[in-house]
């Protein structure tokens, strides 16, 4: 069946009222940690962070956005103390500025691009699809600002369809709204993080083609450990449970490469 | 500017103007039938133009998306007529601005025909002027300021528009990338020194647009929140 | 065919009804005069369609305008009326010239009976065509709202208290305008107001309204005249006497000559010949069986009583007489009525102690 946005927005809203509840009724002595994540790391984060709290008592509190506002949130003071990125960039960016600690940097997930379509059987298993055309338009996220979209155009780069697909381009400003483009039909199909449409092993909704690791550059997606939070044993305890056996089921069952 | 900065902004006044002579088109009988009428839907339809004043842009952008996409009723009645689906086209970008600028134009037009006293359109009548004359050579005229304030506003919130835009635009430079979502693109990729450029543009331009306003429309042509 | 206005109307808003079936003359001025609430002004506004009584019938001189019970309806802006509101309602965004214009524009050239410029400077606005209407005077704005409906070619004028916004010295100003129109217009003009001064001056025809019903109606002199008049009229009551100019004599004084006798009065200025109305109040008229001699008072008339009836003050009785063809009416104490004897049929003189010059 397909995955309607507004079911998923209600989805989403039912996995965090525990969450919530839970956050509220943790005990006093435990620590709290202010957390930034990519967006399109939602909905892994928000079940890791209900085992992290289950496990060690400590409370993430997690803020989800671009990773881009994040940087410039972050530059201008914002009270973060993990950052969750959505590249590799941004954390080497922070470190370099003394905005991340040292030595904290660590890849928690790799991201997978898929071609996908709302529409079963649309999307062969090779991605032959892009040679045929047929479509009047592609989404895709804003290359210039979001990982997921570089990726993109580079794999078609490399397939030497992209002068032919450059005119059906519609871009999401994030790999979200590019899901959003084509899960609406707007777009007959388009590039999304696997991630968006993958649980458990399997394609939750139409067909996709998950891209082979070379027709692109890894999407790494590093973490950091902020300078707020250099001396916050939560902050610590948080960046190791990632790297963490449960954590990683969890990273690998929405679609990320370890 | 970069030839794509001067793409935006010219697709920007392009959107603003066609956007604006739809919006006086359009929101003139509608603000007419608001301010003259005692029908008990009166409410609900001044509710309903309201509404984009109170709606955060996502939500009427994601809303515009589902229901002008193919699988949308509107996406599907404007395939039948062969007009194909408005997401992604400078169309379907007019018919959003339109819905999300309507009430800073019907709004300061019902105020303005609402400040014109009953008696003189009475007078009209009595001088034999049917009604369509006496809209026409009296409340038209008189309403001037409330047709200049919804112009000024209209035109300034729909270069101000993003959230809409981004949510149906697909960011297709020169059909659907205006200067909001250019900005926006500028600073996410960190190229502050050309976000700088835009950004002042759009300051200084929102800026002598209110002065305009304030300065010269008389007061009761403005809006009313 | 009938060159008269016919008028029924009935209306209910809230607690408020009007309630009138009338038959008015196709010349002269009409007054409708009543409190303020009696209806007069919504009386009006259903003649001109402006309100639009359910049920209602409108015809001026046998073309119909409204009747609802065969489905007519004449818009306003279709009936060839002039209307002026008791504020001034000029149009803010025209020169008092383009006001003036408005409705003449409107009507075709051969049916247009005035010129702008007589019209303008019959009503003394003939400088002011340039200006905004803002920068009038209240009885400036006033004529141009009456110049304006007078050149939309009007078959019917109607005025709702043009003068009640104005104050003494901006009334004064306009009163002799409405009489030149009076004098030069051969239409029709309904006129709404509550000022009983105006009504005497320029009425020919009264019909009083209390409470949306029609208490009289009829000429103005024998109208006011009446004895059988609500309570609520009668102590106010006097009649309006309507004579020529017939002398000047020594003492600073001229006579008015009337239907059935003369009045002293101040010396006018006006032409011997000149048409004079004066209003004498009921309470200004006192009564004596025998003819007083060694009085102070100059207008001391024979006058037969026709009437006597109540008044909303205890004690005190409302006396009908006729001088001639002319009634008068008196108010006297119950008591003093008694004494002397007073009754329909009763010779007695009347002794006015003041005449009020309505020009």
């Amino acid at each position: 069946m397909r995955r309607h946005p507004l079911r998923l927005a209600m989805k989403t809203a039912m996995k965090a009222f525990p969450l919530i509840a839970l956050l509220a009724l943790s005990k006093a002595w435990a620590a709290e940690v202010q957390v930034a994540v990519a967006s399109n790391f939602t909905s892994p984060m928000q079940e890791i962070a209900t085992e992290f709290e289950k496990d060690t008592g400590h409370r993430a509190i997690l803020a989800f956005g671009a990773t881009g506002k994040f940087y410039a949130q972050i530059a201008n003071g914002a009270p973060f103390e993990v950052l969750l990125a959505a590249d590799d960039e941004t954390p080497a960016r922070l470190e370099k500025e003394s905005l991340a600690v040292a030595g904290s940097r660590f890849t928690y997930a790799v991201g997978k691009l898929a071609l996908w379509s709302p529409t079963p059987g649309y999307v062969d298993g090779r991605g032959e699809v892009l040679k045929k055309g047929g479509f009047s338009h592609i989404a895709l996220a804003n290359p210039k600002t979001a990982p997921y979209g570089a990726a993109a155009v580079q794999a078609m780069a490399g397939l030497g369809v992209l002068a032919a697909l450059e005119p059906r381009f519609v871009q999401g400003e994030n790999i979200s709204q590019a899901y959003q483009f084509a899960a609406t039909g707007n777009a007959e199909l388009g590039f999304v993080a696997l991630s968006q449409v993958y649980r458990d092993g399997k394609i939750t909704a139409g067909s996709a083609w998950i891209l082979p690791a070379g027709l692109h550059d890894p999407i790494r997606q590093d973490a950091a450990i902020l300078a707020r939070g250099r001396s916050q044993p939560a902050a610590a305890a948080l960046a190791a449970y990632l790297k963490g056996t449960k954590a990683r089921a969890i990273i690998a069952s929405y679609g990320y490469a370890p | 500017m970069t030839v794509a900065d001067l793409g935006a902004v010219w697709l920007t006044l392009k959107l603003a103007t066609t956007v604006t002579l739809l919006l006086l088109l359009i929101g003139t009988p509608m603000a007419w039938w608001l301010a003259r009428t005692r029908s008990r839907l009166k409410g609900v339809v001044g509710a309903i133009v309201a509404l984009p004043l109170v709606l955060p842009p996502t939500v009427l952008g994601f809303y515009l998306l589902v229901a002008l996409g193919p699988r949308g009723p509107v996406g599907q009645l404007t395939e039948a007529l062969g007009l194909g689906t408005l997401p992604f086209t400078f169309p379907g970008l007019v018919v959003a601005s339109l819905l999300y600028s309507l009430p800073f134009v019907v709004q300061p037009l019902q105020n303005a025909f609402e400040a014109i006293p009953e008696r003189l359109l009475e007078a009209a009548a009595t001088l034999r002027a049917g009604p369509w004359d006496a809209f026409w050579s009296v409340a038209v005229p008189l309403a001037r300021p409330g047709f200049l304030s919804g112009a000024i506003l209209g035109f300034a919130h729909t270069v101000g528009e993003f959230g809409v835009v981004l949510m149906i635009g697909g960011n297709i430079p020169d059909r659907t990338r205006v200067v909001s979502v250019q900005i926006y693109d500028h600073v996410e990729a960190l190229e502050y020194a050309q976000a700088h450029w835009l950004s002042g543009g759009m300051l200084a331009f929102s800026f002598l647009v209110l002065l305009a306003l304030y300065t010269f429309v008389p007061q009761g042509g403005r809006m009313r929140s | 065919m009938n060159t008269g206005i016919q008028a029924r109307f009935h209306l209910g808003r809230g607690d408020f009804s009007l309630d009138v079936d009338l038959a008015l003359p196709g010349r002269g001025i009409t007054a409708l005069f009543g409190h303020s609430g009696s209806g007069k002004t919504t009386c009006l506004r259903a003649m001109a369609g402006l309100e639009r009584a359910p049920g209602g019938f409108f015809a001026l001189g046998g073309e119909v305008w409204q009747d609802e019970a065969r489905g007519i309806f004449v818009p306003p802006h279709r009936r060839p009326l002039g209307y002026v509101f008791q504020e001034a309602s000029l149009f803010p965004h025209l020169s008092v010239g383009a006001n003036l214009a408005f409705g003449l524009k409107r009507v075709a050239v051969a049916e247009r009976p005035f010129e702008l410029p007589a019209v303008a400077e019959l009503l003394g606005i003939g400088h002011l065509l340039e200006r905004p209407p803002g920068s009038l005077s209240g009885g400036e704005r006033q004529r141009a709202a009456i110049a304006r409906a007078l050149l939309a070619a009007p078959r019917l004028l109607l005025m709702d208290e043009p003068l009640a916004a104005l104050d003494l010295r901006r009334k004064l100003e306009i009163l002799p305008y409405l009489e030149r129109l009076h004098d030069e217009l051969s239409i029709p003009v309904i006129y709404v107001s509550h000022a009983p001064d105006e009504v005497a001056r320029l009425a020919d025809h009264l019909v009083l309204l209390d409470g949306g019903r029609v208490v009289a109606s009829g000429p103005l002199a024998e109208t006011l005249a009446r004895a059988d008049l609500p309570p609520a009229f009668a102590d106010d009551a006097g009649v309006v006497v309507e004579g020529i100019l017939a002398a000047h004599e020594a003492d600073n004084l001229s006579r008015l000559d009337f239907p059935g006798g003369s009045l002293r009065v101040g010396r006018r200025r006006e032409a011997i010949g000149s048409r004079l109305r004066c209003r004498i109040h009921a309470r200004d008229v006192s009564l004596a069986l025998e003819r007083p001699h060694a009085s102070s008072i100059l207008n001391i008339l024979a006058a037969d009583v026709t009437a006597v009836a109540a008044t909303d003050t205890p004690g005190h009785v409302l006396v009908q007489m006729r001088v001639g063809p002319t009634p008068f009416l008196s108010r006297i104490t119950e008591r003093s009525r008694r004494e002397l004897a007073i009754e329909p049929g009763r010779p007695v003189w009347a002794q006015v102690k003041a005449v009020a010059l309505l020009a």
